[in-house]
């Protein structure tokens, strides 16, 4: 296996707070990866530092041969990486089908004036977008909902639509950000699930911000931990959790029931 | 607040609606809509619109008074709380009185005077005429309130039978051109004496509306229409298309050449609609400069074609549009290039400067000898086709409608592309869009640079028509015209364009009275449209739904909404 | 080092195309000119002076942008016709005064009873707009209370040509100030130093206010962050409207300093341009920064000025003068390109970031 993703000394700064601070890490094809850490560790920071959002001062991002850091958004998300949002960021005024189609922008070729002439090769184009749309929502179980609004989905459902959008620009890489943030024991269930389903039957690298350490720690491949910004930790789950300087960090903060619960749902047969 | 009122729902709520309506009666006297809408008549000589505006604040507050009691299950109280919503709403007219005949000849309020005093007074003089205004404030409320408690029916059929009398008196000259083709001279005389309504005739429309509407045709045919399944819906939408198509070609030889002109202005504004569209409805960039774009089609069509300008009339119409449209994207372009990066509040206000600009330098003696400066350019010829020149506003109108419909069939053929996907994207979220792959740079380029060719080919059109181009014709004015059209009839919404531009530009044509207060009531109508009905009249979500019709995602209304 | 061509765009190409035309414009306007030697240090200084006085104007009015901007993050577009309700109703109470002879009499209560009237006016609007046009919006799409804002600022324009006629005012002159005063070989009108010197301390007024007092200190918390101010008890509605009519006071009082200098008179337009204008000061100086309106509406003053004398004469274009509202509008332009965070602001790119 190779590395689909090699960031080297990354660093960010806002002012003088360094957000993300010389991060080295390096993610192989087929992985599921993690990156977990305490509030304001700087992981969804670097999550922008490897879309473009940010531009890292220091240190190198290498997707797939390419040097990315620093070039804009949406150079980066043709390369083929795409994300989900922390707090669920849906175009809520467009439908769910049409949520998706903007997601398959950079695979759509016609030139705007072929729209208004309607010719032969933006109509099957569309047609075929429309197809695809339909069945990533399906894929992702949202069939025969494509026609609402997105704001009029329930939550997980637009958690869902969200993945389908990110899975639309078929990226080799897949940035989800807390994908199980406020869903319930079942959802999360799911969630695991077809996040696995995802690297299975797709072959996506995922890259996986998350807070609930059941989940990170039964389907990570590896693991990163970051602490104000620092890589404190990085292994298989099974080590990071047994690692005294993580514990450290999310106890020596008040934060305990994270860790602790988690060592409890992993010790737990499942 | 409104739970307030719902909890503490008594005489209070009522005297403060009754208040509140008095206070609009007050706010219509003292800015002198009252007294120049006087001179409209609208049936007989003893109905005109200044009376309604004095009486309408009183209704109003009645109406709203009825709705809220009725709506908390208070049937009882209604009549009451309606005569003293009435009876507060004629208090503060008074201040218009006391202060007209107090200071008769004041420097400062110039629309508070004798003739005011003698309108709302009702000619009786101050103290009598304050009684009798109150008096009839108090029936008005009544009134209003009483309307709530009628059935549903009945009220609807009497509100439509009030409304087509008022509305047929307020249009009279109007519709009294357009019926002499069907009706005769004689007939249309006796209907429209001292331009209104005559009352009888006024009777007669009454009974025919409210007895139409009574018996709730519309009802069922709208009934009948959502029975239908969706292909047979888009089989008749079809056919009401091309009725309504053969209806546009008609219409200038029906409604005459003043009307035609009107419709002519109507019709530039839908195309800049359009364009305007596009930008801010599409892609949610605020532009308020759009005016410029206009300015720049119609200068260099005007440059191009004028036998006395720089150009020496080298080109005609059809050989000069072209280059009016290239040269208002490319300034669409170029505009919008320091813009790029710049958030939506300060892409407006930077797209004023640049429209003030434009005007200033279209002002200025520097660019005077190629663009006129204040004497601007004269003698611009009228376009014709295969010989046959098109200067009439008949013809002008076909022009026009040509250009309306083509800008209509591009947006349409947009806003279901790729493209459109990526305007209404970057529109909900810049940033998430970007995250989507697309370009921002290149996506605001093309809604700039579209919504210019729009502008300027309806420019270009114009100055054609008009001849002669000043510089003050195009100001602000034109921009928040075009703003204000678009938004009535519905963000990001093409039927919406053409209701937006007939109310916005078409009614201020016809009530000649109404122009002074044309951008009060656009100010107006901006505020109010975005706290009670931000979709506008005709929106685009409901259009979207109703076509496809896939059944509603019914957890939807149970499950909590998008997180912030 | 190699020099990546991916990482360039044609837009950042083309922006520092248009920066250097600009620079490169400007120098050669202003070398032509002083070269040229027409116009002598006196008619400078002249011109400076006029520009501080008609920029102090600016830096009040910006002050409301600046104002409502720090706390609400948005543009209060009726600012420019709530300044011109001050000035346009006010104008009637100077005619009064003039009329009966109080205003040579006494001119320092007249002014002063003048500035209260027209600030009382225009901070009783603020609160008004602010209640109808905003308030009922604070969570709406951020398009949608500008929207409100501009229906607010044409239905108070005509508004007032419906209450007032749509004529000039001219505010009457007042004698005491109609001299001049030297300071060192310059002549300089007195009406300009007095506006000047009354706008400087508002301003140092409004600093104070800001900085020392309680309500300052809740008017800085709300800019930080509202959800956090809100949990420290402060009443977050009651310091947006005090802000709504500290900027509308400054504005009103502003239009009787402008009434006193400007002979043209006032009317219900006459709000629009200096709004504009004024936005342009505080964006200068950076939004939200309050100082930074200050120095942003004097140093516009002294551009516009200076600028058709200065660049435009230089450049060989005729009538220079009638580009004036021109300068003001391009130098906008000119800050959101070269450094849109503004002289003083750095807020405005972290907030976007």
């Amino acid at each position: 296996m190779d590395a689909i993703l090699i960031a080297k000394n990354v660093t960010k700064r806002f002012g003088g707070l360094v957000a993300v601070n010389n991060l080295d890490l390096e993610i192989q094809h087929g992985q599921i990866y993690s990156v977990i850490g305490p509030n304001g560790a700087g992981k969804t920071t670097f999550f922008n530092c490897i879309t473009g959002f940010y531009t890292p001062e220091e240190g190198k991002i290498i997707f797939d041969g390419h040097e990315i850091q620093g070039l804009s958004t949406d150079h980066i998300t043709r390369l083929g990486i795409s994300r989900t949002y922390q707090n669920i960021r849906l175009f809520s005024n467009m439908t769910a089908l049409e949520n998706v189609m903007v997601g398959e922008h950079p695979h759509l070729k016609t030139f705007w004036a072929e729209a208004i002439f309607r010719t032969p090769r933006f109509v099957k184009e569309e047609a075929a977008a429309l197809k695809e749309a339909q069945r990533l929502l399906a894929f992702v179980g949202l069939k025969g909902v494509g026609d609402n609004l997105a704001r009029n989905l329930p939550y997980g459902a637009q958690r869902r639509l969200e993945v389908a959008r990110a899975l639309a620009s078929k990226p080799k890489l897949l940035l989800l950000d807390e994908p199980t943030a406020g869903m319930n024991p079942r959802e999360t269930e799911e969630m695991i699930e077809f996040i696995e389903m995802l690297r299975d039957e797709l072959g996506i690298t995922i890259l996986l911000i998350e807070h609930d350490m059941k989940v990170v720690m039964s389907i990570s491949d590896q693991i990163t931990v970051l602490d104000f910004g620092t890589k404190i930790a990085e292994g298989k789950p099974i080590d990071i959790q047994r690692n005294p300087r993580v514990i450290e960090a999310y106890l020596g903060r008040g934060a305990a029931s994270g860790l602790g619960n988690a060592r409890q749902a992993a010790a737990r047969p499942s | 607040m409104n739970q307030a009122q719902d909890t503490r729902l008594d005489w209070r709520t009522a005297a403060r609606l009754g208040l509140l309506g008095g206070v609009v009666t007050l706010y219509f006297g003292a800015i002198g809509m009252v007294l120049t809408f006087s001179v409209r008549n609208l049936l007989g000589t003893f109905i005109n619109v200044g009376q309604i505006l004095t009486v309408a604040g009183a209704l109003a507050a009645g109406y709203l008074v009825g709705r809220t009691f009725i709506e908390a299950g208070r049937r009882r109280q209604v009549i009451p709380m309606g005569l003293l919503a009435g009876f507060m709403a004629g208090l503060p007219p008074l201040i218009l009185v006391i202060m007209g005949t107090l200071f008769p000849v004041n420097p400062m309020f110039i629309n508070i005077n004798d003739e005011l005093v003698q309108l709302i007074t009702f000619g009786l003089g101050p103290v009598l005429g304050s009684v009798a205004l109150v008096l009839l404030s108090t029936v008005m409320g009544l009134v209003g309130a009483a309307l709530e408690l009628m059935d549903e029916r009945p009220r609807r059929a009497l509100i439509n039978g009030v409304l087509w009398v008022l509305l047929l008196g307020l249009f009279s000259e109007n519709a009294a051109t357009i019926l002499e083709k069907f009706i005769g001279h004689a007939a249309v005389r006796w209907m429209f004496q001292n331009k209104s309504l005559n009352p009888i005739a006024g009777a007669v429309l009454f009974i025919i509306t409210f007895g139409f509407s009574f018996l709730g045709s519309g009802d069922r045919a709208r009934q009948k229409w959502q029975s239908m399944p969706p292909e047979a819906q888009q089989q008749w939408r079809k056919y009401f298309i091309v009725l309504g198509l053969l209806l546009a070609l008609a219409l200038p030889w029906i409604v005459g050449q003043f009307l035609s002109q009107v419709l002519f202005i109507v019709g530039l504004y839908v195309m800049m609609g359009m364009g305007l569209n596009i930008v801010v409805g599409y892609a949610g960039l605020l532009d308020l400069g759009y005016v410029a774009f206009f300015a720049f089609g119609a200068y260099t069509m005007g440059v191009l074609t004028s036998p006395q300008g720089p150009g020496g009339g080298i080109l005609n119409f059809w050989a000069a549009l072209p280059f009016s449209i290239a040269v208002g994207v490319l300034f669409g372009v170029l505009l919008g290039f320091p813009v790029l990066n710049m958030r939506g509040d300060y892409l407006a206000i930077v797209t004023l400067g640049f429209g003030e600009i434009i005007r200033v330098l279209a002002y200025s003696n520097w660019l005077a000898p190629l663009i006129g400066g204040a004497q601007g350019v004269l003698g611009i010829p009228s376009p014709s086709l295969f010989g046959f020149e098109l200067g009439k506003p008949e013809y002008m109108y076909y022009l026009v409608l040509v250009g309306s419909i083509i800008a209509a069939f591009i947006a349409a053929r947009l806003r279901d592309s790729r493209l459109g996907r990526q305007w209404m994207a970057m529109r909900e979220d810049e940033d998430v869009a970007e995250a989507m792959g697309i370009n921002l740079v290149q996506t605001k380029l093309l809604a700039f640079a579209i919504g210019a060719s729009f502008s300027a080919a309806s420019g270009a059109i114009f100055a054609s028509r008009l001849h002669n181009i000043f510089p003050n014709s195009f100001g602000i004015l034109v921009s928040i015209n075009v703003l204000s059209l678009i938004i009535v009839g519905g963000l990001g919404s093409l039927p919406g364009v053409v209701v937006g531009a007939a109310i916005l530009v078409g009614l201020p044509e016809l009530l000649r009275e109404f122009a002074e207060y044309r951008l009060l009531m656009y100010g107006i109508l901006l505020i109010v449209m975005m706290l009670v009905k931000p979709e506008g009249f005709w929106p685009e979500a409901a259009r979207k739904r109703e076509l496809r019709g896939e059944e509603e995602w019914d957890e939807a209304a149970a499950a909590p909404s998008s997180a912030e | 080092m190699k020099i990546d061509l991916e990482r360039i765009s044609w837009v950042d190409i083309f922006l520092w195309l248009f920066r250097i035309a600009a620079f490169v414009l400007i120098v050669v306007g202003i070398y032509n000119t002083l070269a040229a030697g027409k116009y002598t240090s006196e008619q400078w200084v002249t011109l400076i002076f006029s520009g501080l006085a008609q920029g102090s104007i600016y830096a009040l009015i910006a002050l409301g942008y600046t104002l409502v901007y720090g706390i609400l993050l948005m543009i209060n577009f009726a600012h420019g016709d709530i300044y011109m309700a001050g000035a346009f109703t006010a104008v009637f109470l100077a005619e009064y005064f003039a009329e009966n002879g109080f205003l040579a009499a006494h001119p320092f209560i007249a002014l002063t009873l003048l500035a209260l009237l027209a600030g009382g006016v225009s901070m009783a609007l603020a609160v008004l707009v602010e209640r109808i046009a905003y308030r009922p919006l604070r969570n709406a799409p951020r398009l949608v209370p500008l929207i409100t804002a501009i229906g607010a600022s044409f239905s108070i324009e005509y508004t007032f040509r419906g209450l007032y006629g749509p004529g000039f005012h001219a505010y009457p002159p007042v004698p005491a100030l109609s001299g001049s005063v030297h300071i060192g070989r310059f002549e300089v009108p007195t009406v300009q130093i007095v506006v000047l010197i009354a706008a400087v301390v508002l301003m140092a007024g409004l600093y104070f206010l800001v900085e020392r007092t309680k309500i300052g200190k809740a008017m800085r918390a709300v800019s930080e962050n509202q959800d956090v101010a809100r949990l420290m008890g402060i009443d977050i509605d009651w310091v947006i409207v005090f802000t709504f009519a500290v900027g509308g006071l400054l504005a009103g009082v502003a239009g009787v300093f402008n009434g006193l200098f400007r002979p043209q008179g006032v009317y219900f337009f006459m709000g629009f341009i200096p709004g504009i204008k004024a936005f342009t000061a505080a964006v200068l100086g950076g939004i939200g920064n309050v100082p930074g309106a200050m120095v942003g509406g004097i140093l516009l003053g002294i551009i516009e000025a200076l600028g058709p004398n200065l660049f435009l004469e230089g450049l060989g274009i005729p009538a220079a003068n009638q580009l004036k509202d021109a300068i003001a509008f391009t130098v906008l332009v000119l800050i959101l390109i070269f450094r849109p965070q503004g002289i003083f602001g750095e807020r405005l790119a972290e907030k976007k970031a």
